[in-house]
């Protein structure tokens, strides 16, 4: 009884942080576009600092028309943004926050490859929704979808696999474990490769070339209204936590902070995992869309052979320390 | 270390019968019938794509399987690459060049007797092969688990050497032909102005080569 109690409790939080900071996000990317580029909009609604936008899209969301285009494939194209979602809520439950064996959601013994395999499928719903909006727009933007995970989970997996290296082991909290401060230094060049192409997969600017509004509208979710189009973005607003928490626990040190790791081991990690936050967010407002061919040659050319140096130094200094 | 687990799933034995089945073996079989079906479904639907996110739950299927053999590690590398690189990859084929909504009247071929036979053929070698090499082979599921990252790395790089060099030989080997390939196609185009489509299925070996 105790143990049930102690999982459903454990998977309460995972899904109350699920909820809740993929929206603290949205309304931090507001506030912080607004400021950025002087936008008046969303420091309106509500009085004091535009506090109530996120409420008035919210509603907005919900009181419109949930349409399905009649040429479309009913089916898959209902089905899509769950298959986007959901995959976000399984990561956050691998995710480890403290040192103690309570802060993780589950502890798995294979965790790197279980977050980047989870993540990947993630993708699968964007597929689905650009194929079954029968629109050309649609298609353009899954196929653009596909072509960038592909270019894209190769150098992710080999920067999270330089870490695994040196870590010897490929579980979280076991990363973690063996973490030192010198660690960091050492990964940068797999840190910098692992958060871009993370970004790339989450197709946040400035790789958003498969949902690019300004050339094919939005690609996939162009036929998307009301709750499904924000289950789409709140996937995308989970993919952020998930991608800043996981560099942080791969190559920040997570909990490892200059004092107060034993008690206060989680607000570590949640500060480094917000400040990560802030620079998506960050890059969002500075940069413009990369063009397709350049995304390609981004990733084959100069993240795939800084992944593999990576993964050579990792070695080296691996086989030199020992 | 083999020699310990030997012992271990022979001790298994021992305590199990097939008429008293545990809640984990009715949930191996509950799943194996759904992936089953997934992967008839996915031979015999005539929607192009339809076939392919039935692949998807077919994969996913097996990968819960190797889950409820403690295989953790396999699991997830077979939910990475063949659910997250292969499917998409025929997706982004499929999209590519038709991916019509609704019935492909032309999604269907003469060759079904034949390949019907070969499927069959093949599935009664792979059944009667695995079921002669572990008939009495018992996984204990309350000990240490017997599939663990450290337990399948330790088996791969001591017993199975020679066969996983040999497969990323093939692998690299289907990498060079595939590029060599998508050049001949266009010899006049093969400057910088090619597209990024000619490139992609070279992908598909490459991420399993650095997947591995």
């Amino acid at each position: 009884m105790n143990d049930a109690l102690d999982v459903a409790l454990r998977l309460l939080v995972v899904f109350v942080v699920f909820l809740t900071f993929p929206l603290i996000i949205g309304q931090t990317e507001h506030k912080v576009m607004a400021h950025m580029q002087g936008r008046l909009g969303p420091m309106y609604a509500g009085g004091f600092h535009g506090w109530a936008q996120l409420i008035a899209d919210g509603v907005k969301f919900a009181q419109k028309e949930d349409v399905v285009p009649a040429g479309a494939d009913r089916r898959v194209f209902q089905l899509a943004p769950a298959v986007a979602l959901l995959p976000y809520l399984l990561v956050l439950l691998a995710i480890p926050i403290g040192p103690s064996a309570g802060a993780v959601g589950q502890v798995l013994d294979a965790g790197v490859f279980f977050v980047l395999a989870v993540m990947g499928v993630g993708v699968l719903g964007s597929l689905m929704a650009g194929w079954a909006s029968a629109n050309k727009f649609s298609l353009l933007g899954g196929l653009r979808t596909a072509a960038q995970l592909l270019a894209y989970e190769l150098p992710m997996l080999l920067a999270a696999a330089s870490v695994a290296m040196a870590a010897g082991t490929v579980s979280l909290p076991g990363i973690l474990h063996g973490f030192h401060w010198w660690w960091v230094p050492w990964q940068l060049v797999g840190a910098v490769v692992f958060f871009v192409a993370g970004l790339a997969e989450l197709q946040r600017p400035p790789f958003d070339m498969p949902v690019a509004d300004s050339e094919i509208i939005f690609g996939a979710y162009t036929e998307y209204t009301g709750l499904r189009f924000a289950l789409f973005l709140l996937a995308e607003y989970a993919g952020i936590v998930v991608l800043c928490g996981l560099t942080t626990v791969l190559f920040l040190g997570g909990w490892h902070g200059p004092w107060g790791t034993d008690g206060l081991g989680w607000l570590w990690t949640l500060l480094k995992t917000a400040i990560l936050a802030f620079v998506v967010i960050w890059l969002r407002v500075t940069y413009p869309r990369l063009r397709e061919d350049q995304l390609q040659k981004l990733s084959w050319t100069l993240l795939v052979p800084l992944s593999l140096a990576q993964i050579a130094l990792t070695g080296i200094v691996k086989v030199v320390i020992q | 270390m083999s020699l310990t687990a030997a012992t271990a799933t022979v001790a298994a034995a021992d305590s199990h019968g097939f008429l008293s089945p545990t809640g984990v073996e009715i949930a191996f079989l509950l799943v194996g019938l759904v992936t089953l079906g997934a992967a008839l479904v996915t031979v015999t639907t005539r929607q192009l794509v339809h076939a392919a996110l039935w692949l998807v739950v077919a994969l996913g299927g097996l990968a819960v399987e190797y889950l409820l053999l403690t295989a953790e590690f396999i699991a997830w590398v077979q939910v990475l690459i063949y659910v997250g690189s292969v499917v998409v990859l025929l997706l982004f084929g499929l999209m590519l060049t038709r991916a019509p909504i609704g019935r492909s009247p032309d999604a269907d071929s003469g060759n079904r007797w034949a390949a019907l036979t070969v499927a069959v053929a093949a599935a009664v070698a792979l059944v009667w092969v695995v079921v002669d090499a572990f008939r009495t082979t018992w996984i204990d599921l309350d000990g240490p688990a017997a599939g663990t990252t450290r337990v399948t790395g330790a088996s791969l790089f001591r017993y199975w050497v020679l066969p996983f060099e040999a497969l990323s030989v093939l692998l690299l080997a289907a990498l060079v032909g595939a590029i060599v390939l998508s050049r001949k196609a266009t010899p006049d185009a093969a400057g910088p102005g090619r597209t990024t489509a000619a490139d992609l299925p070279a992908a598909g070996p490459g991420e399993k080569e650095g997947a591995r």
